[in-house]
């Protein structure tokens, strides 16, 4: 087994720096040693514990993605935390997709893009998730219309899944619909926590 | 109002390309590109600029044509000063509003001030000063003037550059604990020295930057992001390429893998002819004088 800890973010756009900053403090108060790389090709994928996909738009995230023949190999990675664009990504269904758009299919949730409507409907607020209270931002937000049964929800917002999270054949995947690395690395430490079993 | 979320849906277009489209079919090519947003328009800069006489906001029509046709955000523009065809973009409700100097200017002594807006605001500068003073009056987001409508990357790099510049001077004063020069700083720039002080401890500005005006190659996209730039706007140099399809997708790829030369040569093979673009000098309107 080895012993260097490795977690990427999916760099190609999106709030990739504020990731890598939630995910760098948040090693730092769990007091461990976790090199954070930015990942652009598909070479580094097999190295990695883990993978952030962070929010921009995922139409981009997924052409970007394909072009660079790396799609396949993001379906193998073990542990994957995808917020905003990033948990459309993750979705096995997704509505108001543009013609030809993928996504990876890994969790069994149905997602929506889009589906608060445009940038003057985005909104941010405090939220009581399982994990603590946080400040969710949601930027022309997806909503998450269902989860099966597998599925553990970890916060909601009006009666709505706003973040899950799903183990499956061994594998751990977290969403979340707003960005909880604008405002706090409470999901971040416990991404971590759940990647290195702790 | 600090328009706090129309900064963050700024950060989420970091590393990706806003391309300018005309109709619905353009901005179906833009989305399966990969853009990351769209600048609806009546005209590409480089019409506008052939055309002639005063240049005003799209038809409301075509927005909505726009807006209909794809799912990525859609942004359009106003004239500097003109607050009215703000409130019109913003009823229309597009993602970000662009006060562009590209059109005519309705106001020669104040800028729109954008703190009165929900929809989120982007400026463009030709440097720091510039820059500021648009921050300070609510803009959620920076881009360089460059110049519109040229295919001439040179004006782009020229305000990259005096940004960067300032920003350092700022940085390097606080850094020599040099306050009293801070604040003349501010004065210089006419601006809040609080603004000042912030920009100084970032080294950068407050608010994502991108580049605009001139970029007709993806080696000209990733040589603005290799400047330091969040990202890029594209306007007539996609769909007065002979092949913008093609363009597009190699913009967009030579952008997020702008630190890549091997990637970029690979997306700039067999593009056609970019668009023809214009010397500086023999410019009749120079754009990014407008609105300063």
């Amino acid at each position: 087994m080895k012993s260097r800890k490795i977690i990427g973010v999916l760099a190609f756009h999106g709030d990739v720096i504020e990731h890598i900053e939630t995910t760098k403090l948040s090693a730092k108060k769990l007091q461990l040693d976790i090199e954070i790389v930015s990942v652009r090709t598909k070479d580094i994928i097999s190295h990695l514990d883990a993978l952030i996909i962070p929010g921009g738009e995922s139409t981009t995230l997924y052409k970007l993605c394909e072009r660079e023949g790396m799609w396949e190999k993001m379906k193998k990675i073990k542990n994957i935390f995808g917020t905003c664009a990033g948990a459309i990504m993750l979705a096995k269904v997704i509505n108001h997709k543009i013609p030809g758009q993928k996504t990876l299919e890994l969790m069994d949730i149905e997602i929506d893009r889009n589906a608060y409507g445009r940038q003057t409907d985005s909104f941010d607020k405090d939220i009581k998730t399982k994990l603590g209270y946080i400040r969710a931002v949601f930027i022309r937000a997806p909503r998450i219309l269902k989860v099966e049964t597998d599925v553990n929800v970890l916060a909601e917002n009006e009666g709505e899944t706003i973040a899950c999270e799903q183990k499956i054949d061994g594998n751990y995947y977290l969403a979340s619909c707003f960005h909880p690395e604008l405002t706090t690395t409470t999901f971040h430490e416990y991404f971590i926590k759940q990647v290195y079993q702790i | 109002m600090d328009n706090k979320l129309g900064k963050n849906l700024a950060q989420m277009l970091k590393g990706g390309v806003i391309m300018d489209v005309v109709n619905a079919e353009h901005a179906k090519i833009a989305e399966k590109a990969g853009a990351v947003a769209v600048m609806a328009l009546e005209r590409v800069p480089s019409d506008i600029r052939a055309a002639g006489g005063v240049a005003r906001m799209s038809d409301p029509t075509k927005i909505k044509e726009i807006q209909e046709a794809v799912t990525i955000p859609v942004m359009a523009k106003c004239r500097i000063g003109h607050f009215v065809e703000a409130q019109v973009l913003e009823s229309l409700k597009v993602d970000f509003v662009d006060e562009s100097e590209v059109l005519t200017p309705a106001d020669e002594e104040f800028h729109i001030d954008k703190t009165k807006f929900k929809v989120p605001f982007v400026c463009g500068c030709r440097n720091l000063g510039e820059a500021l003073r648009r921050i300070e009056e609510g803009a959620a987001m920076i881009r360089t003037k460059g110049e519109a409508g040229t295919g001439n990357i040179v004006e782009a790099v020229r305000h990259i550059r005096a940004v960067n510049r300032g920003c350092d001077e700022l940085k390097n004063l606080l850094k020599n604990k040099q306050l009293n020069k801070l604040k003349d700083k501010a004065k210089e720039y006419r601006v809040s020295y609080d603004l000042v002080l912030q920009t100084a401890k970032l080294g950068r500005l407050t608010v994502v930057n991108f580049a605009a005006g001139g970029i007709a190659t993806p080696s000209d996209a990733a040589l603005c992001m290799q400047l330091g730039v969040d990202g890029v706007f594209v306007g007539s140099g996609i769909f007065k390429s002979n092949e913008p399809v093609k363009m597009a997708q190699a913009i967009v790829d030579a952008t997020a893998h702008f630190k890549d030369p091997g990637k970029i040569a690979k997306a700039s093979e067999n593009l056609g002819e970019a668009m023809k673009g214009l010397e500086i000098a023999t410019l009749e309107t120079k754009m990014a004088s407008r609105g300063i």
